[in-house]
């Protein structure tokens, strides 16, 4: 429907720029798709943005339980596994051409697979909300994982099932060997789901959801069976779960049990919250940025995930609505003309924060080091500083360093409140 | 069923409910009459809200039977027995916090519009929804506010808003319990007013404290005193009714 909008020609200019507003951001999305394989087109850059993309998918259908529908999933990365499977599965069936399916056909089977699970689980799960639904979905992740490492055949122990990518009918001649490839296969199922779960949202379906969130009893009171709703949302996000466990299956071309274990449902649960649940948008940029930050921190150093760990506790002390809710904290703003009164602040808090992330990181490096790391013996070099950590300097240096910094952050971020606050349009009826 | 007595909208029979050794509603009869204002009165504790949830749905009686239109929705879940044609609103406001007033009301409106769980059709592109929505916010006075979250309105425009929810479907029994608790003399002109509207071709059944609005909108009067109704009749004999007054006007209204 995207498509044949934008073609239509012969509407009137008037509209004709109302579908730009309307559809606008799909091409620009669309385009920036299209086009960033040519700003960052190494094979490292290539293989990250497949990844993103994949974990686009799976935040995003992970919203559609958590923020649209109000339900705390801990073991939705079950259906990204089972997902995964399906499709590694079918590959290897396929393989050698025994039948004429070409892989961009393949995250279907990871669709299907992860629909499959979501309504089995969700007929148990749904029945439920709240604490309930929380605890059964531990519950089945629990059960899945454990049950991995007893059906050996199907999910391959602890070395999964690998697969051949390039071992399918090629359509033009593209075998998906290299990574532009792949990461173009998964740009567009990206793409596809990023529009289907939007357009999901602007239903009758996508609306009681939101309902069913706010205050399930009253739903009910409205003609609707909140247990139903939930049904159908968790089988949807199952589906898309599968899209994406689908999609890293082509892409690794290898699945194993433990992309289906807590670790990976815990890593989406940071992901979309980091980014924030209130709003569309936010599970995108929460997958983009957590995985970036896992790839560059774990590159880093082996405490990675305490970092991440921390942003998840600023994020949900702080910014209850994630990085999300931030920005749109600044639309008002925005429309008022008033944003670069308060910019300034922002700078001003960006400084002695991250001075503070510095001194932090020092001290936990350091203590890693003192510790864990202390059969490497004490020099350790950081910020291309090399000390010893049995001396007192470092963590004194940490600790002054983040001590400043957090006060400094701390009173720079009163003062960007005061100045948003002042930069707030008056409303009159309030 | 005799001629000169139409099936009765609602009709309760022996109706029993206890929460642990307390018994609430101790065998209530109740009849309402098609298209009849009808007022549930008592004093606190009575069992009026509790009355409210047994025929709603949200509690299942212990004993008894209740017909909405001589059909039997005793112990039904909510979702069934709005979908017969029986609305309700709540005492303690009940919305959607975050949704917009427009989002609020339409939620209400799509399930009496045929439209149930469907997730592959466009909820903007439902020009007969839009139009009952805007018909319903205009009816309650909050089309100026369409776009709010319904969470920070005002007390006022929330107990309206309940009202919206609860008439957006297609019911044509509604049960209003308490519409102006809490407001102001204004405000509560305005409720009446309202009420009365949204009550010309429906059977309403209310619970109400202003013995005002009470005698002001009722046709009949049902008088409940510790789980049983004790007089069912018009304003005028429910005013003359000694064991009323004894029980419930002499002590509140005096």
């Amino acid at each position: 429907m995207n498509q044949s909008a934008t073609i239509s020609s012969a509407a009137p200019a008037s509209t004709r720029a109302g579908l730009l507003v309307r559809y606008g951001i799909w091409i620009a999305l669309a385009l920036t798709l299209l086009l960033l394989p040519y700003v960052f087109s190494s094979r490292l850059a290539l293989s990250t943005m497949s990844l993103m993309g994949t974990m686009i998918v799976f935040a995003l259908s992970y919203n559609m339980l958590l923020g649209q529908t109000g339900l705390l999933s801990f073991g939705h990365a079950v259906f990204f596994g089972l997902g995964g499977f399906a499709t590694v599965h079918m590959l290897n069936l396929v393989g050698g051409n025994s039948y004429p399916i070409p892989l961009p056909l393949f995250p279907v089977v990871g669709a299907l697979g992860g629909l499959f699970f979501g309504v089995l689980f969700g007929a148990v799960a749904t029945k439920r909300a709240g604490t309930a639904f929380a605890m059964i979905t531990l519950g089945i992740g629990e059960l899945v994982a454990s049950s991995a490492l007893i059906l050996r055949r199907f999910f391959g122990g602890e070395e999964g099932i690998t697969t051949d990518r390039t071992d399918m009918l090629r359509v033009f001649g593209y075998s998906f060997g290299p990574q532009i490839q792949v990461y173009y296969l998964i740009a567009a199922w990206c793409f596809l789901s990023i529009v289907l779960m939007y357009a999901i949202t602007r239903t009758p379906f996508g609306r009681i959801c939101n309902a069913v969130r706010d205050n399930p009893q009253r739903v009910s009171f409205i003609g609707y069976d909140p247990s139903t709703v939930r049904f159908i949302a968790f089988s949807l996000s199952g589906l898309f779960a599968g899209v994406a466990g689908g999609l890293s299956a082509i892409n690794f071309e290898i699945v194993n049990a433990a992309q289906m274990g807590a670790v990976e449902s815990g890593s989406v649960v940071l992901m979309t919250y980091i980014g924030g649940v209130g709003n569309f948008a936010g599970p995108i940029i929460g997958a983009i940025l957590v995985t970036w930050l896992q790839l560059i921190l774990s590159d880093a150093t082996t405490v990675w995930p305490l970092y991440v760990g921390l942003l998840f506790i600023g994020v949900v002390m702080f910014a209850p609505g994630g990085i999300a809710g931030l920005l749109s904290m600044q639309q008002p703003l925005l429309a008022a003309r008033t944003l670069h009164r308060v910019l300034p602040y922002y700078f001003l808090m960006f400084v002695p924060g991250a001075v503070a992330v510095a001194g932090l990181a020092m001290l936990i490096e350091t203590s890693h080091q003192f510790s864990i790391r202390a059969a490497y013996g004490p020099r350790m070099t950081l910020y291309s500083i090399p000390f010893d950590v049995t001396t007192l300097t470092p963590w004194a240096i940490g600790a002054v360093v983040f001590a400043v910094g957090l006060w400094l952050f701390l009173r720079a971020a009163r003062l960007a409140r005061n100045a948003y606050d002042a930069a707030l349009p008056q409303r009159g009826n309030r | 069923m005799n001629e000169a007595r139409p099936v009765p909208a609602i009709e309760l029979a022996g109706v029993r409910k206890s929460f642990g050794p307390m018994e609430i509603i101790r065998g209530v009869d109740l009849v309402v009459a098609p298209g009849e204002r009808h007022a549930v009165i008592g004093p606190n504790g009575a069992g009026k809200s509790t009355l409210f949830h047994l025929i709603s749905g949200h509690y299942r009686p212990d004993g008894g039977t209740i017909e909405l239109r001589g059909e039997d929705i005793a112990g039904m879940p909510p979702q069934l027995i709005n979908r017969r044609g029986l609305s309700r609103s709540f005492q303690v406001t009940n919305i959607f916090p975050r949704l917009s007033v427009w989002e609020n009301v339409r939620c209400a409106t799509l399930w009496a519009m045929g439209h149930k769980y469907a997730f592959w059709k466009g909820v903007e592109r439902l020009d007969e929804v839009r139009r009952r929505t805007e018909e319903i916010l205009t009816e309650i006075d909050l089309m100026d506010r369409a776009d709010v979250p319904a969470g920070v309105l005002t007390y006022g425009e929330q107990r309206a808003l309940e009202i919206g929810l609860t008439i957006a479907g297609s019911a044509d029994v509604i049960l209003l319990d308490e519409p102006t608790a809490g407001m102001s003399h204004a405000e509560v002109e305005r409720v009446v007013a309202l009420i009365r509207k949204v009550s010309e071709n429906r059977t309403l059944l209310m619970i109400e404290h202003d013995m005002h609005v009470v005698f002001d909108l009722a046709d009949r009067i049902s008088v409940l005193v510790y789980g049983q109704v004790i007089a069912s009749d018009t304003p005028e004999r429910i005013k003359a009714n000694a064991a009323v007054q004894q029980a419930y006007l002499g002590t509140e209204a005096a």
